[in-house]
């Protein structure tokens, strides 16, 4: 009679920038594959994000950057989650982000980053993957 | 024993979890809700501790149609209950799909100010089945940020058609959130959503046909008392919730409402009944799921549905044998 564990993703939008279609595409395809999206919307502050992340009780943070702030944001989101012990919460990243950025992003803590033209499959594919492997 | 001491190790963690919660710990109070929307048994033990820590918070709900404005309205009420400096615990719900379980829940966007204050705590609900317009578990987490301390928790129901009103046996307050332009007068005489009422509120009131709506109401609410006596008549209330219009007058009014409920003796009339009701349902899943288990467990439960379909049984006198046998007649 237990009720299933279902997997838990915030997206979010750090920064300034309004190009949120992509964020909006992902929140779908994410409830599509069964899972409980919270979809925070634009301009968010790192702060708001984890501050969101904490009481939602996330397995997921998901962060769409397309202003070139990525460098910045991506790991202060990650940062702030291990100042308040979220450290086994996921961070996965998109948008416009360029290559040579992405290793820097990752040594940082970002999982992963998912460029333009990726399979949403995949995307889905490599979430269910980690988190049910924590 | 490997697993055996894992066990132990994961029942000392959790033991941890209720006391974290009391103590104030915002990650204790997240994941514990966790457990609880997942329905894990564990859960209960936390439960009951927590439990002679609640009953302090005053209970507010707020339900209505798709796009009336109930998230933003959450969001304005909480902001002023913040500048009289009171604790506030927000529970969102949205629905989960019936055909992939998951869910998007989008409440949080209209909570923007609300959400940058570490004070208020928000949590998002999916209603994973449920079909009264809140979750099944929405109480229990109403009652873990009651015992952590929150003088206010907030219930958003789903957006509602005629007929949840589950919110009315789970809230001390019940407002009922209406936007001009969504049907005529017989839609405000019908029974369902319009009949929990302690608050009617009409936002988006600066919308052409606010103020027949406002009228309409008023002639429900005129009508209630004529045709049953009661002690309290719901005002009727207009606002403009994302221009911040009205949310003060709607603020006195609700503790108008509260100290009606304390005054008048019927919070605690409304809270035993409640405890009633919810002590009533734990029992009968508990009975339910313990006898379940033995019946299931056995395997002969499939042996018997082979005999029905094959009609060899009827599934009436068959259910009344398998009860006889559990419980059999007393001498």
């Amino acid at each position: 009679m237990t009720g299933k564990k279902r997997i838990k993703v915030i997206m979010a939008k750090p920064g300034l920038d309004g190009h949120d279609r992509g964020a909006k595409l992902l929140a779908r395809v994410f409830a599509e594959a069964g899972m409980e999206v919270v979809y925070t919307g634009l301009r968010q502050t790192p702060e708001m994000i984890v501050e969101a992340a904490l009481q939602e009780d996330a397995d997921v943070v998901g962060l769409s950057s397309l202003s070139g702030v990525h460098n910045y944001f991506f790991p202060r989101v990650v940062e702030l989650l291990k100042e308040k012990g979220l450290d086994e919460v996921l961070v996965v990243g998109g948008g416009i982000i360029p290559d040579e950025d992405i290793p820097g992003l990752k040594d940082s803590g970002v999982a992963a980053i998912f460029g333009p033209g990726t399979r949403t499959e995949d995307i889905v594919e490599f979430i269910e993957e980690k988190v049910s492997r924590n | 024993m490997d697993t055996k001491s894992r066990d132990l190790d994961i029942s000392l963690i959790m033991e941890d979890l209720a006391a974290e919660v009391l103590q104030g710990s915002v990650r204790a109070m997240a994941r514990l809700i966790t457990l609880v929307e997942n329905e894990d048994q564990r859960a209960f033990e936390f439960l009951g501790s927590i439990y002679p820590h609640t009953g302090r918070a005053h209970v507010l709900g707020i339900t209505g149609s798709p796009g009336t404005g109930k998230s933003t309205l959450t969001d304005k009420i909480t902001s002023v209950l913040r500048q009289q400096e009171k604790t506030v615990g927000v529970v969102a719900v949205d629905p989960s799909s019936p055909f992939t379980g998951g869910a998007l829940l989008g409440d949080r966007i209209r909570m923007q100010r609300a959400s940058g204050d570490p004070d208020v705590f928000i949590r998002s609900m999916a209603t994973r089945g449920n079909l009264g317009g809140l979750a099944r578990t929405t109480a229990d987490v109403i009652k873990i940020m009651d015992g952590f301390g929150k003088d206010w928790v907030i219930v958003e129901t789903v957006g509602v058609g005629q007929d949840e009103v589950e919110i009315a046996k789970t809230a001390d307050t019940t407002i009922v959130v209406l936007a001009p332009g969504l049907g005529d007068s017989i839609q405000s005489m019908k029974a369902g959503v319009m009949e929990i009422a302690d608050l009617y509120v009409i936002n988006k009131a600066d919308r052409s046909g606010a103020d027949a709506l406002v009228t309409e109401v008023r002639i429900r609410v005129e009508q209630d008392a004529q045709i049953k006596e009661a002690a309290w008549r719901a005002p009727v209330l207009k606002t403009v919730a994302v221009e911040d219009q009205g949310t003060e007058p709607l603020l006195e009014a609700i503790e108008n409402h509260r100290s009606f409920l304390e005054q008048s003796g019927r919070l605690k009339k409304v809270r035993r009944e409640k405890t009633r009701q919810e002590t009533l349902s734990l029992l009968k899943e508990e009975i339910s799921r313990n006898v379940l288990e033995k019946i299931l467990g056995k395997g002969r439960f499939d042996d018997l549905i082979e005999d029905i379909v094959a009609h060899r049984k009827d599934p009436y006198t068959s259910v009344k044998e398998i009860v006889g046998t559990i419980f059999p007649e007393e001498e």
